[in-house]
């Protein structure tokens, strides 16, 4: 296992570098730094060459992400345009954005594994069918569309919460965004909880707990449960990784500070070192919850065992 | 075997009758294709200490009448539509829910087929031993491993203080049988139903766990279903056998007799179907044709359309069990031809 967790977290290593260099030659080549400083005025040449100067962009492009990568090793990761570190605005976005992860998951959880197991349990039967076609419809429907809609009824007609979030988004502002931005996943987690549920429920072992005469709740939560849930929590452990940079467009909804809000304001204005930073990080946070994901699957199923 | 056909005719409970008495049990499958009637009134009874081996085909019932037996069957689609699992003489079927529970795992228990993915896969076997323990007789956890590692001890699996805390796909396929027989023994129940309970296991260990199961049989005077297709297996430990075809029993019989004669053309036929080594070289013999579709059992005896000795009455008239002899009897119109002919029935056509 040891050895295991040494390896991958090696192969961690290029697939970091490749990937993060792809951000840095897109971002960085493929646009103007210093004309996206100025905006809409052509700049003094003789400013602008200065800059130029200061910020390495004569170098090679190679020299530069090595410079970069210097940088971030030691805790720089450069100073957006505004004139605010990038890693201060780092320490205002990424916890916002972790609380909003944590009440998606929640309601994933929560709603997503219920659903699954109740619509599991009672295959073909009107309940099982009724969730099945609302999966299908949440799945179709775009987030945007669900987020402005529900920002609509619960914030501006119902008034049950403040329609827009604010800059400090403390939890009880983001009940609602939470759910706009679990939805999607949370249909996927209910549709494969049923479908384990299902599969599981037919299974030999399961059988044999009804034949030793235990009891049925029993049966489904330490025989039923323990086994079906096993792909249901990695898939939320992946999830974690993808909601925490998928969120631009809940984020943009009700106007939250967070990882995705900055991410998209570095797009629109060509900010490079926000951009660049805030995926790198990304990346980090993908690989690692990817790795943490394996390491539990291991723990939930005895039959996996990583040498 | 002689001692455990001795037990036999020990009188076996206090209320009188045998341990377990089916009677005219039904069974059937409510699927969208329609009814298919799998079990379709059969009787047979076994007394403590008693060995009775269910014989047939796949799809013959015998595996769906032992769970309409536990009380496991799948419902829906699995229906009992009519008769009585009498066990000490009170009928099973009539029991709530909770009531049959108690029974089950605790006063009979059940062996399965393929130990595999008959275990629960993420638990360990000593929690899947103890759970009996836990759950029947509300003994602590560290209490129930305690017994859970006396068990394993008990049915000979090597290193059971190191080995409770493997998991089911960490074991052999024989020592994996073995924590099955010991779950199924836990509780010490009056009877055992062991479903195929080597099939899926290599010819040398089939042997070692039908002996362990005979052992413990007799140790603890248990009452034992043994269902299978394995003619072999039955000579050696079975006191009486019940041949099942299409969801009837179609010849029951004390084991020795059954080999000497059988009554009935579908046992002829899956005796002759055995290999021999007098006979290598030759064709092995088979039944010709299939089992019935059970959604469509031919009409008359099921067994007609297979059979060498068919006439016309077997297409029309259910044959009842005759009486055979004092201890045998055949579901076939024309037993006395069966038992009296001893040629091999392929070379009547």
């Amino acid at each position: 296992m040891g050895r295991y967790v040494i390896r991958r977290l090696l192969q961690m290593i290029p697939v970091f570098i490749g990937s993060t260099f792809l951000i840095f030659f897109m971002v960085y080549a493929l646009g103007d730094p210093v004309a996206a400083l100025f905006g809409d005025r052509a700049p003094d040449p003789a400013t602008a060459a200065q800059i130029r100067n200061e910020l390495h962009l004569n170098d090679p492009l190679w020299k530069q992400y090595l410079l970069y990568m210097k940088n971030i090793f030691s805790g720089d990761f450069g100073t957006a345009f505004n004139g605010q570190s990038v890693t201060s605005l780092m320490g205002s976005a990424f916890p916002v954005t972790i609380r909003l992860t944590i009440v998606a998951i929640i309601f994933e959880i929560i709603i997503g594994i219920t659903l699954g197991v109740i619509t599991g349990m009672r295959r073909g039967k009107p309940v099982d069918t009724g969730v099945l076609l609302l999966t299908l419809i949440v799945i179709s429907v775009p987030t945007f569309v669900t987020g402005y809609v529900l920002q609509y009824l619960f914030g501006v007609q119902l008034k049950w919460t403040a329609p827009s979030v604010s800059p400090e988004a403390p939890f009880n502002e983001l009940i609602l965004p939470g759910l706009v931005l679990a939805l999607v996943s949370l249909a996927y987690v209910t549709r494969l909880t049923r479908t384990s549920i299902a599969e599981n429920t037919r299974a030999d072992y399961l059988r044999t707990a009804v034949a030793k005469g235990l009891p049925r709740r029993r049966i489904i939560i330490r025989h039923l449960l323990r086994n079906s849930l096993i792909p249901v929590v990695t898939f939320i452990g992946t999830d974690v990784g993808f909601l925490m940079g998928g969120a631009i467009v809940t984020e943009r909804i009700f106007n939250i500070h967070g990882v995705g809000f900055q991410l998209y304001q570095g797009i629109l204005r060509n900010n490079a070192p926000t951009v660049v930073g805030f995926v790198t990080i990304l990346v980090l946070v993908f690989l690692l919850a990817n790795l943490l994901v394996d390491l539990l699957y291991a723990v939930l199923d005895p039959r996996i065992r990583y040498a | 075997m002689a001692t455990a056909a001795e037990m036999s005719t020990e009188p076996v409970s206090a209320r009188g009758g045998p341990l377990l008495d089916v009677r005219n049990l039904h069974v059937e499958f409510r699927t969208r294709e329609g009814v298919a009637r799998a079990v379709n009134g059969v009787d047979y009874a076994v007394d403590a200490g008693e060995t009775l081996a269910v014989l047939g085909e796949s799809g013959s019932g015998k595996s769906v009448t032992a769970q309409a037996i536990m009380g496991i069957l799948d419902s829906p689609p699995g229906f009992v539509t009519q008769g009585q699992v009498l066990f000490h003489g009170e009928d099973l079927l009539k029991f709530g829910t909770e009531q049959r529970r108690k029974v089950r795992g605790a006063r009979m228990a059940m062996i399965f087929q393929d130990a595999l993915s008959a275990l629960n896969p993420v638990l360990n076997v000593g929690e899947q031993l103890g759970e009996m323990f836990t759950v029947h007789r509300g003994l602590s956890r560290k209490d129930a491993r305690a017994k859970a590692v006396e068990l394993m001890e008990r049915v000979r699996i090597p290193a059971a203080k190191e080995r409770v805390r493997s998991y089911p796909h960490q074991f052999s396929g024989g020592m994996r049988q073995r924590v099955m027989i010991a779950m199924a023994m836990a509780l010490e129940p009056e009877l055992i139903i062991a479903d195929e309970p080597t099939t899926a296991l290599d010819v040398t260990v089939q042997a070692q766990v039908m002996d362990l199961l005979a052992e413990l049989q007799r140790e603890y005077n248990m009452g034992l279903i043994l269902i299978t297709h394995d003619l072999g297996v039955v000579a050696d430990v079975a006191d009486k056998i019940a041949v099942m075809y299409a969801g009837r029993i179609v010849e029951t019989s004390p084991v020795h007799d059954i080999y000497r004669a059988p009554a009935h053309p579908y046992t002829k036929g899956l005796l002759d179907s055995i290999p021999r080594v007098d006979q290598k070289g030759q064709e092995l013999y088979a039944i010709k044709g299939l089992p019935p579709n059970l959604l469509h059992i031919p009409p008359g005896c099921a067994f007609h359309p297979r059979c060498p000795l068919a006439q016309d009455i077997c297409r029309t008239k259910i044959p009842p069990l005759y009486r055979v002899s004092e201890v045998r009897a055949s579901a076939c119109h024309f037993w006395k031809e069966c038992i009296g002919d001893d040629r091999p029935a392929a070379d009547k056509t």
